[in-house]
């Protein structure tokens, strides 16, 4: 116990800190900010599962996040159900249009199934602004109710009105997205994910079918990436087509690289502080995008890596300094 | 039949300009190998910057045209040397990534600097031809016309001069032709400075036609990718091929069944085919990356 504790006393300070967080921050603007940043940490973790431990860019990610946005969206506003019972189907949703687009996208390597993403992402876009009758087309979809309230025996109802009762749901879901993450992680099925991010050829040599894997990382990510829609519409209250952008990809896509790729707290800490720094950046107003972009590359070329990249470079070299001591 | 014609027509005229941005685009895609995503959006720069020349600076339109591609020949070196050559030899989708960076920055510093509305090139050529029942807009004809004459003039480029050997050498092989003292970085830059240039002049020829708008450029650069891969990669015939079927999908769809999904109908054409054939209709069989 002692020695589980000494490895792993940060983490749970980290978890103190998030469970404590909403009686500190009581800010309406930054609880917020918060709590969208734990939102996007869940659609990160899911885009680091393809991309970071298959290796494969899928540019669809801001797509099958719309998809479950709107399946809630159009089950709790549209058809009245439930909300517990639309987030789970409007993740299964993206996960099985993430399965039945993977089957021929997933032939094309590389460069070629980003761009046959990209085209994806670019079609639940068209359609979801065309679509009038379904999607409210350009309008989008406005007054999406609150998550339903749970009715616990006993102890009373679990509603979800306020600030603070939105922000444990949102980090309940990051808990579980992480925790499925870490299994994946640790699972002979996770290590063929990174069989297939090494050397594809190498891994279909010795016996792993490579296509299997690259579908069920894909549809796994697709998954979370629709759960993570989903509470957005409900959270938000209104959607439109400009959540199925490619820009929201490219958002996604940034918190990944930028909080270091093929990691579990690179994602959640890109997502965790690139709103807060942009949020900083405000008074660049239209500026700010450009220097993002510039960001972007700067750390494309230098680091790589990410943030986590970086910290362990300088762990490591304070390690081998103890050990020269 | 009249419609079917009509429609045929736009469908070459879009193929057409589609053809000489994706020509651009296999050239620094298939041939340097970088997926270069901000390829549409040099396309929109080269449509602004042409605006300019005749709205600001009172240039004729064809003065204009020619300095654009210029003024873009040369953004394009900056792009190469500042953004991919770091990046050479990185393994992976660091230069993809790094694309995505530049095509953010170029669209917003447009926003800031010109904002985010549309604007329209005066019409140089306002006249209209009936040909048996066919409406042809001058300007429509002109771009046909352009667009047989550039793919001529890069065929000839590259093929009949010692220049456009050296691009065919590096994309045989980068190690020999260094070998046999071709500048490798001169190359690349050079390449790169054609495929920006063909993309300003594709962007002028339309920009009469349609509106120009920051956003112009994002789909554009999408479906040069989506042709690049119909073709093949770094295939000029390729391209040509792609761009006019890409052309007459959309205009074809869009006049028959639905004008709101005509790209729908591209992009879905783009997957089917990688669906049959992972590289592409004309492509060879890649390595991993």
């Amino acid at each position: 116990m002692m020695n589980w504790l000494k490895g792993n006393w940060f983490y749970l300070l980290v978890l103190i800190i998030a469970l404590l967080a909403p009686v500190v921050i009581t800010n309406r603007y930054y609880s917020q900010v918060i709590t969208m940043s734990l939102l996007f940490a869940i659609a990160a973790l899911s885009l680091n599962l393809i991309l970071g431990y298959t290796g494969q860019l899928t540019l669809a990610h801001g797509g099958f996040f719309a998809l479950g946005a709107y399946g809630v969206a159009i089950m709790t506003y549209t058809l009245g159900w439930n909300f517990w019972l639309a987030l789970p189907l409007a993740a299964i949703f993206a996960a099985v249009v993430g399965f039945l687009v993977g089957m021929p996208t997933l032939r094309a390597r590389g460069s070629y199934f980003a761009i046959a993403t990209l085209c994806l992402g670019e079609i639940i876009y068209l359609i979801a602004g065309n679509w009038i009758e379904v999607t409210g087309g350009h309008n989008g979809i406005v007054g999406i109710p609150h998550p339903s309230p749970i009715p616990i025996p006993g102890i009373g109802v679990l509603t979800f009105e306020s600030q603070t009762s939105q922000y444990y749901m949102v980090l309940f879901f990051l808990l579980l997205t992480l925790f499925v993450m870490y299994r994946i992680r640790e699972s002979m099925r996770g290590r063929t994910f990174m069989a297939v991010l090494c050397n594809e050829d190498l891994a279909e040599s010795v016996g792993i079918n490579t296509f299997r894997t690259k579908l069920l990382s894909f549809v796994v990510a697709n998954f979370f990436a629709g759960l993570a829609g989903g509470i957005y519409a409900s959270l938000i209250g209104s959607i439109s087509p400009s959540v199925a952008t490619v820009g929201l990809t490219f958002n996604f896509l940034m918190y990944v690289l930028l909080g270091g790729v093929g990691t579990l707290a690179g994602p959640i800490i890109g997502a965790f502080f690139l709103p807060i720094l942009l949020e900083y950046l405000q008074f660049l107003q239209d500026y700010q995008m450009i220097l993002f972009g510039i960001l972007l590359i700067v750390v494309i070329i230098y680091f790589s890596s990410g943030f986590m990249g970086l910290y362990k470079k300088i762990s490591n070299r304070i390690k081998k300094s103890k050990v020269g001591a | 039949m009249e419609l079917f014609l009509q429609q045929v027509f736009n469908g070459i005229m879009l193929g057409s300009t589609y053809a000489i941005v994706a020509l651009g685009l296999t050239l620094v895609f298939g041939i340097l190998h970088v997926p270069n995503f901000a390829h549409g959006h040099m396309y929109m720069l080269g449509a602004y910057v042409c605006f300019f020349l005749i709205t600001i600076f009172g240039f004729a339109y064809w003065p204009a045209v020619a300095l654009a591609a210029i003024l873009l020949a040369v953004a394009g070196v900056i792009l190469e040397v500042l953004v991919f050559k770091p990046l050479r030899n990185d393994p992976g989708f660091n230069p993809l990534i790094a694309a995505l960076g530049a095509l953010i920055i170029l669209e917003n510093v447009v926003v800031v600097l010109w904002g985010p509305e549309g604007h329209r090139i005066p019409n140089p050529y306002p006249g209209i031809i009936d040909f048996f029942g066919i409406t042809m807009s001058v300007q429509r004809l002109l771009v046909i016309g352009m667009a047989a004459a550039m793919i001529i003039l890069l065929q000839l480029f590259i093929k009949k001069t010692t220049l456009g050997n050296t691009i065919e050498a590096v994309a045989q092989n980068k190690e020999g032709a260094t070998l046999v003292g071709i500048n490798v970085n001169f190359v690349s830059a050079m390449t790169f400075a054609i495929s920006t240039a063909l993309a300003a002049i594709a962007a002028c020829l339309v920009a009469p036609i349609f509106m120009i708008s920051p956003s112009m450029g994002a789909l554009v650069g999408m479906k040069a990718f989506v042709i690049v891969i119909l073709g093949g990669l770094g295939s000029i015939p390729g391209a040509i091929a792609g761009g006019m079927i890409l052309g007459l999908i959309e205009a074809i769809g869009g006049g028959y069944f639905s004008a709101a999904y005509k790209d729908v109908f591209g992009f879905g054409a783009l997957v089917l085919i990688l669906a049959i054939r992972p590289t592409g209709l004309f492509g060879k069989e890649i390595k991993g990356r």
